[in-house]
């Protein structure tokens, strides 16, 4: 009795309730659930973050790991991709703005928070005499 | 440059202990390592709590300075993690272990607020015939070597889940509720531990102005049939709930009547001369005068 | 074929598949409707019990199945409900390799010959046992209480089931108002939030109903118990009927005195 007098006296001081705690840890857990059981899905996403990141560099697949952790509001997806050189850069290649689904990427053991976003180019185009630049990120 | 790879071992999940190969026989000379007691905790009916019941009697019993591990043997549908709190720390489970993909200690998680309980988990993406019985001793007997406890949380059914449960216990915990389903299973469940496995009872969800009002089987009604030697018997709080939610299982809590069951449970396992707890239920004060005046013991 | 065949099932065991297969059935039963219910745990039967039939089985499904008897045969029906409910009762010293998926099938299908409805009571858990009793089925009826351990669970078969092409409704089970009102418990809403499901049914706690389990009372036939009426609205709602869920533990003074009367 007495400590149902303090799980209530918890949630007057402002103490999540019990039941949001169960509720956002189950967010969590069922996340990190349908992770390991969508193989196929994790491996896709690895494919293409390896196809991403090889435009820039050269990547050694072999030695990668890709893995999915608790973070402590939420599961960030690991990378660590060993780099083995950086690509030439071509002008006309470079592509449009990405935005990932990663919440974080380590390239190489250093944790990068904005994840492969570049910001945008500004750009003035000549239209009918207006000039119209691209918002910045 | 150079090869990096993330495993993810965060450092509370290196144990203060070594975890030794089985393969090697004990030479006659030396003297053998002391052995941990192994426990399943085992019911046939699911739901009636098994996994709380691993959860807070592992909690309990390494409170007392006990080296306990706790296994989940519900391959593909784990709870205990979820129960203890610890979800959001395992990283390994048991078939990670028994093929090879990572060390024993690394796929132990350590609970931080009783530092001498650990968690091994089940996986989650596979299915219980994935383990062999023969993996499952060998593992299991890993562990006697390194712990005082080695508790195991049975799935509910009879099959392989629970035949791989049971294949390394030398005791078994058989969890009732007072329905004749729970009572008939459990039945079914004592016959199959077979004579090798001593076998105690824990009688839980117990509601005593029920079972005065004859609305329920009392512990005496259930045990009539299944004459076990009884560990205790636990009420139907709602504070279990609770801690449910929260992840932090009754045990920790001084002020839980029911976290108060489960350690004289663990006194009692750990050979202490306490009384069986017996349920109490949360009652009116008319209630507590009737049952004062008339009710059973 | 004629019949609907619903498989009732939940990953987590003791949520209440059994006594929902039971009181659901009845309820069907009762409103005119032929029910056949399938014990599919075999090893650990209790559908038999829960409906108090327990003393009449003569054979089982493992028996259909390798031919010693003829599927009538081993119907147990229940006569407090003329002819309207019967049970397939399981096996109780065998085990649930003993039927394959193919064969657990064809036993719904003939049984589906003889009913309007063909309850399949599923074991607990998402492996043998599991697959057998959705074998045979056509929709699904998932279970879960408002708790972590059930939803985990829950959310587990149901992608199994959508795996499998199977349409399904949530039953939410054992809700206590005076809990969720606390902020104790799990609502009915965040439950079905978390999960993504249709509702089809809220049940309330009521420890009373273990009592009728064990005596083999059906809800239905007791005047006394008022979830006979929730599972009549659930077998309603079955039916296609829209019936709106009353909200339990709204609050309010006279909260607790009619949240008996409130519940869906």
């Amino acid at each position: 009795m007495l400590n149902r007098v303090m799980e209530w006296f918890r949630t007057l001081f402002g103490t999540p309730s019990s039941s949001s705690v169960a509720k956002e840890r189950l967010r969590l857990v069922l996340l990190s659930d349908h992770l390991a059981l969508a193989p196929d899905v994790i491996e896709a996403m690895r494919r293409e973050l390896f196809d991403v990141i090889s435009r820039y560099v050269e990547v050694d697949e072999a030695h990668s790991d890709v893995s999915f952790e608790h973070k402590e509001k939420g599961i960030a997806m690991l990378a660590s991709i060993p780099i083995l050189s950086i690509k030439p850069r071509e002008p006309e290649s470079l592509p449009k703005e990405e935005t990932s689904v990663l919440e974080a990427v380590t390239v190489n053991g250093h944790t990068s928070d904005n994840y492969g976003r570049r910001p945008r180019k500004r750009r003035r185009r000549k239209a009918s005499g207006a000039s119209q630049t691209a918002p910045a990120q | 440059m150079e090869t990096q790879r993330v495993v993810s071992v965060p450092s509370e999940a290196a144990p203060q202990l070594e975890i030794h190969a089985p393969s090697a026989p004990v030479e006659s000379q030396k003297k053998p390592k002391a052995r941990g007691r192994t426990i399943v905790v085992t019911s046939g009916k699911g739901g009636v709590g098994k996994t709380t019941t691993t959860a807070n009697l592992g909690i309990a019993l390494a409170s007392r300075g006990a080296k306990v591990v706790l296994v989940d043997a519900d391959v593909g549908l784990r709870n205990l993690d979820l129960v203890l709190g610890l979800e959001s720390r395992v990283r390994y489970h048991v078939l990670d272990v028994l093929e090879g993909k990572v060390s024993l200690a690394d796929a132990l998680v350590r609970d931080k607020r009783v530092q001498t309980l650990y968690l091994l988990a089940a996986a989650q993406d596979r299915e219980k015939d994935d383990i062999a019985t023969d993996a499952m001793i060998g593992l299991i007997e890993q562990l006697r070597g390194e712990f005082d406890y080695v508790l195991i949380d049975s799935p509910a059914g009879i099959e392989m889940g629970f035949k791989n449960a049971i294949a390394a216990a030398d005791e078994a915990i058989v969890v009732c509720t007072p329905e004749v389903a729970a009572v008939r299973d459990v039945d079914r469940v004592v016959g199959l531990l077979g004579n090798r496995i001593t076998v105690q009872l824990v009688v839980n969800r117990i509601r005593p102005a029920l079972v005065r009002k004859g609305k329920m089987l009392s512990v005496d009604d259930v045990n009539a049939i299944l004459r076990l030697p009884l560990l205790g018997v636990l009420g139907d709080a709602p504070d279990v709930i609770i801690a449910t939610n929260r992840g932090e299982p009754v045990a920790l809590d001084d002020a839980s009547e029911t976290g108060a069951a489960y350690r004289a449970i663990a006194a009692r396992i750990a050979g202490e001369d306490v009384a069986a707890p017996q349920a109490a239920e949360p009652e009116g004060l008319l209630d507590k005068l009737g049952s004062f005046f008339g009710g059973r013991r | 074929m004629t019949a609907r065949r619903i498989v009732v099932t939940s990953g987590k065991g003791g949520v209440g598949k059994t006594t929902t297969t039971a009181n659901l059935g009845a309820a069907l039963a009762q409103r005119g409707k032929r029910v056949i219910l399938v014990d599919a745990d075999i090893g650990l039967r209790n559908l038999d019990l829960v409906l108090g039939v327990e003393k009449r089985i003569v054979f089982d499904l493992v028996e259909v199945v390798e031919g010693r008897c003829q599927l009538r045969q081993a119907l147990v029906r229940d006569k407090r409900f003329g002819e309207n409910l019967a049970i397939l009762p399981a096996a109780q010293t065998r085990e649930k390799t003993a039927v394959t998926e193919l064969q657990f099938a064809e036993v719904v299908t003939g049984l589906g010959d003889m009913c309007d409805y063909v309850l399949i009571d599923s074991p607990a858990g998402i492996e043998h046992g599991f697959r057998n009793a959705i074998a045979g089925a056509a929709e699904a009826l998932v279970v879960t209480t408002p708790e972590v351990s059930a939803i985990r669970d829950a959310d587990r078969v149901i992608g199994k089931l959508q795996e499998r092409g199977l349409p399904m409704r949530l039953i939410v089970n054992r809700v206590r108002p005076e809990m969720v009102r606390t902020g104790e418990m799990m609502s009915v809403d965040d439950v079905c939030d978390i999960l993504s499901a249709e509702l089809v049914g809220i049940v309330p706690d009521d420890p009373e109903v273990i009592d009728t389990t064990n005596r083999g009372v059906p809800l239905v036939l007791d005047p006394a118990q008022r979830l006979g009426a929730i599972y009549i609205k659930i077998a309603r709602r079955l039916e296609g009927e829209m019936i709106p869920f009353t909200q339990l533990g709204a609050g309010g003074f006279f909260g607790r005195i009619f949240e008996a009367l409130r519940a869906g």
